[in-house]
């Protein structure tokens, strides 16, 4: 797995989500800085609204699992495993990320490839 | 074996001594022991105040060690308990000592909860609750001339009398907008507020004490969220009580989310050899913070443990008393909740005495009443209610001197056929038949029947439809603003206002769990900005905002954005016109004139938007908020400048008013209108607040509707001038935004407040619950505090760093793709797109793109 740096830590907006362009894909990067995981990273593309939108939703927790909610149609995707919560057939790609002396790092490939309309 | 068994008490408050008096009278052999934290055995709480009539602490007694010795009950007071041993079933108490049991009854009672207000550990600042407290109270007051009474529930009032009886200078601060709020309604409230008053007792309601100072003329100084204050020597909080349930805590029995220790109907917890009894017992979610329910517990307990089979199955919390002087009763269903019942008020401003009775629908059974200046029909409608007696054929004859006039009818709620979602066409009968089919709370209803999963717009009238389905099948609903919070919006930002609270996370810290979610934060922005007028993208904010409040800006389907400026009144000069056209060309961007009067220009991409917004800016416009929460448009017709008719400057006014309003932040959109004659082209009556020119002024209608759910407003007031009109609209909608739930339009919100039309009138225009100046003091704050966001925004030195689509790439989104339509641009649909991609067209908005870019590098 190769990492692609995205830039440094000040690119992230604390408890909000960014874009970045990584390998050609859109990833929406979620920085929760009391998480220890602290960074999350899925696909930004939205495929019930079909629009790359994700980065730009609320994110948040149901029942236990931190979640984003799509500012489009309000379906929630898992930060952690990318299941929508109201759609089960629906999981979208998540990248492994990590913050390094100050700089933020996302996997050039998702963790688990999936089918996705 | 049953009659040896060692039964211990911990806790010998009213509810813990008559426990033992039950206990003993069906078991004369138990060996009873009671351990008790305060030196004196129980004693009459009820009428604590009565001490300062001049009863003794002996007058109150209900007991006495010899009393206890004859009954045989061993008893050790000032023992307070510090560990349950529940495997060797032993009790350890601070001092050491050792009590074994078979069974244990905890009866701790509750003790008063104290305001996280700055300053409230100061000496002279107290709370009423036991003898020892009101020792503490006497003490102060005799080097006091004035005294606050920090709560205007049932036990404040009390209280207040306490320290009235005591020669003070007495005052009450409440901080609901009436007194009484569990157990009256606001009509009710009023009147008891000023009979109050007129014995001496000054009350202030709507006040949250933000902190206590040193006074200058007084002891203390309590600074008011306000900003106006009160000063005082002594104060006493009274602000509620919570169940003592420290020792469910280390017996680690189950307790309550909120406190309470959790017992079935036997009074059992989670550990079946120990019951608790009165407050400090959680039952189905209830606590009972009075006595008569807490008795029945202590009888359900003693025939548990005598091998009784009675059960605790609830309480009615029907109250009487006299409080200052004053009689007031509460009966049942006092707030009329349960749907579709009917009211029927009696009032008597000569006698001062206020009744209402609540009945069912058919108007043959009494659900409630409200008894304020006489109760002496209490007991007869108490039965009635009880034992669901069918009433008299007129049952105002219940409470009139002599029958006649009609009732007034409740609004009936919506028929079967009623569709609640369209985009799922949902009906109410569909959510009727889910909640028969099993379903019992909101979200499986959403997930049954799809209704509010589509755009969403249905979501509150849903909410209210379920609500009072499972309301009505006894089902206990909560206005929880989602699973992160237990609280309604308006109970969270009494806690903001309360509690100085400037950020999302302190809240959810100190009142919430979890991380939030797409309602609460929401939500909880809105509160904020509209209690502190915080710019609401503060880095503190950011997170909270939907992508509309985040971005200034609508999204639209294909996640571009529309861009709307304010027109105020719908009034443009043409050159302002010219710019909007060039800027809508230079950025191939849709155009269409909206309903309120203005242009929306559709197809901005994320990155064009501080462009666009500069070059609008520069021009003059400033934003239109049609992303916020907040004021859309006044709109207006030409009115007397132009028009034959029209018989005041309706332009002129509606531009005034909407520079009035714009931004400020409310639970939900909100449209004005004014028209500049009766023909009303503006459309008025559908709005917010709708203003109609008369010959003599200004007629003010409030609170209609378009949209899914047409409501015309209501006639408010006639013929204002127009400062009184401007204070009018203040205070409504300040009122509004202090009182509604959130996603709440005004509509829904008057049709949900008690007392209605009426009651709003009295607020807003006779100042029934005296928080008019408060009113227009935190709307004139706001609307000097009022910056254009996209200025702010555009001047901020990241702008164009929080709007680009990639943090690590200048390129756009390639999914954001347009065609041509009827010589405009529309987005392309899944197969346009596909199209385009394989033909690799690039459409002429690409062009612009790279020249924005430029612009933006």
């Amino acid at each position: 797995m190769s990492w692609h740096n995205i830039g440094t830590i000040d690119n992230l907006v604390a408890n909000s989500g960014v874009c970045a362009l990584v390998n050609n894909q859109q990833v929406a990067i979620f920085y929760i800085p009391q998480n220890p995981t602290a960074v999350f990273a899925i696909s930004n593309y939205d495929p019930i609204g079909k629009a790359n939108v994700l980065s730009r939703g609320i994110i948040g927790s149901i029942d236990n699992k931190l979640v984003v909610a799509s500012p489009l149609y309000k379906q929630h995707f898992c930060l952690e495993t990318g299941e929508c919560l109201e759609a089960e057939a629906i999981h979208l790609p998540v990248f492994n990320a990590k913050i390094e002396d100050g700089s933020v790092f996302i996997s050039s490939e998702p963790k688990v490839t999936t089918t996705v309309a | 074996m049953q009659t040896s068994q060692k039964i211990l008490i911990i806790g010998n408050g009213m509810v813990g001594h008559h426990f033992v008096e039950q206990m003993r009278q069906s078991d004369a052999n138990a060996d009873i022991t009671v351990l008790c934290g305060e030196a004196n055995l129980a004693y009459d709480r009820v009428y604590l105040s009565s001490v300062f009539d001049g009863k003794t602490a002996a007058d109150l007694a209900l007991t006495t060690h010899d009393n206890y010795k004859t009954l045989n009950i061993n008893v050790h007071t000032s023992q307070w308990v510090e560990g349950i041993d529940r495997t060797a079933k032993v009790v350890t108490t601070l001092t050491g000592e050792q009590y074994p049991y078979d069974k244990l009854i905890l009866a701790t009672g509750s003790f008063p909860f104290v305001p996280p207000i700055k300053g409230n550990d100061q000496p002279h600042c107290l709370v009423y609750r036991t003898l020892e407290d009101l020792e503490q109270i006497k003490a102060s007051a005799a080097v006091s001339k004035s005294g606050v009474v920090i709560g205007g529930g049932l036990l404040g009032l009390e209280a207040a009398n306490a320290i009235k009886q005591l020669g003070l200078d007495t005052h009450v601060v409440e901080f609901a907008p009436q007194l009484m709020a569990v157990q009256l309604d606001g009509q009710g409230g009023t009147l008891l507020k000023n009979k109050i008053e007129k014995l001496g007792v000054t009350v202030h309601t709507s006040k949250a004490t933000s902190e206590i100072v040193k006074g200058e003329t007084s002891r203390f100084r309590l600074n008011f969220s306000d900003e106006t204050f009160l000063e005082t020597d002594l104060i006493l909080f009274s602000a509620g009580i919570r169940p003592y349930d420290q020792l469910g805590k280390i017996a680690d029995l189950e307790l309550g989310e909120r406190g309470g220790i959790i017992i079935n109907n036997q009074c059992q917890t989670s550990d079946p050899d120990i019951l608790a009894i009165g407050e400090c017992a959680l039952w189905d979610k209830k606590l009972f913070g009075l006595v008569a329910p807490g008795y029945n517990m202590a009888r359900v307990a003693a025939s548990q443990l005598s091998g009784g089979e009675l059960e605790f199955l609830g309480a009615d919390m029907s109250t009487k008393l006299k409080l200052l002087g004053v009689e007031v009763g509460s009966i049942g269903d006092a707030h009329a909740k349960t749907p579709d019942c009917k009211e029927l008020i009696y009032q008597d401003a000569i006698r001062g005495c206020y009744k209402k009775i609540i009945l069912s629908e058919k108007g043959d059974k009494l659900l409630g009443a409200v008894l304020v200046g006489d109760t002496s029909d209490y007991d007869t409608l108490l039965q009635y209610m009880l034992n669901d007696m069918d009433l008299p054929e007129n049952p105002e004859c219940l409470i009139l001197p002599d029958s006649g006039g009609a009732p007034s009818l409740s609004g009936s709620a919506l028929p079967d056929t009623a569709t609640i979602c369209s985009c799922h066409n949902v009906s109410k009968g569909d959510i009727v038949g889910a909640i028969d089919g099993g379903s019992c709370d909101l979200a499986s209803v959403k997930s049954c029947t799809k209704a509010a999963s589509g755009c969403g717009g249905c979501a509150a009238l849903l909410k209210s439809v379920v609500d009072n389905e499972l309301a009505s099948r006894g089902v206990e609903v909560n206005n929880h603003v989602c699973e992160h919070f237990a609280y309604s919006r308006q109970e969270l930002l009494h806690m903001v206002k309360v509690e100085s609270i400037k950020s999302f996370d302190d809240l959810l810290t100190k009142h919430g769990s979890g991380h939030g979610c797409e309602i609460c934060k929401p939500a909880i922005g809105s509160i904020l900005a509209s209690t502190w007028n915080d710019f609401i993208l503060e880095p503190a904010h950011v997170g909270l905002q939907d992508t509309n409040d985040t971005y200034l800006a609508n999204m639209q389907k294909d996640g571009s954005y529309s861009v709307v400026p304010r027109i105020a009144g719908g009034e443009i000069t043409p050159d302002k016109l010219i710019v909007i056209g060039q800027v809508a060309k230079d950025f191939n961007l849709y155009c269409k004139v909206t309903g309120g009067q203005r242009i929306d220009l559709f197809g901005a991409r994320l990155e064009e938007l501080p462009v666009i917004w500069e070059r609008l800016i520069e021009a003059g416009f400033e934003t239109g908020h049609a992303y916020g929460k907040s004021l859309r448009t006044v709109k207006s017709c030409v009115g007397s400048t132009w028009c034959r008719y029209g018989v005041q400057d309706s332009v002129g006014h509606a531009i005034e008013i909407e520079n009035r309003y714009k931004g400020l932040r409310a639970p939900h959109k909100f449209k004005m209108a004014v028209s500049g004659c009766t023909r009303e082209c503006a459309e008025a009556q559908s709005k917010d607040i709708g203003i109609i020119a008369t010959e003599n002024g200004w007629n003010l209608y409030v609170c209609g509707n378009g949209g899914m759910r047409p409501r015309h407003a209501d006639l408010f007031a006639t013929d204002l001038d127009t400062p009184t009109l401007i204070k009018y609209i203040d205070r409504v909608i300040m009122f509004y935004i202090k009182t509604a739930d959130k996603l709440q339009r005004t509509s829904v919100w008057m049709e949900n407040l008690e007392g209605g039309l009426d009651y709003l009138k009295s607020v807003v225009i006779d100042d029934s619950l005296g928080i008019c100046d408060e009113l227009e003091a935190q709307m004139e704050l706001i609307t000097q505090t009022y910056a254009c966001e996209w200025k702010k925004a555009i001047e901020s030195p990241d702008a164009a760093k929080r709007f680009r689509q990639f943090v690590n790439s200048p390129e756009t989104d390639d999914n954001i793709l347009f065609v041509q339509e009827r010589n405009q641009i529309r987005p392309a649909t899944e197969a346009e797109k596909r199209e385009q991609r394989n033909t690799q067209n690039r459409i002429p908005v690409m062009e612009v793109e790279e020249e924005q870019a430029d612009v933006l590098a």
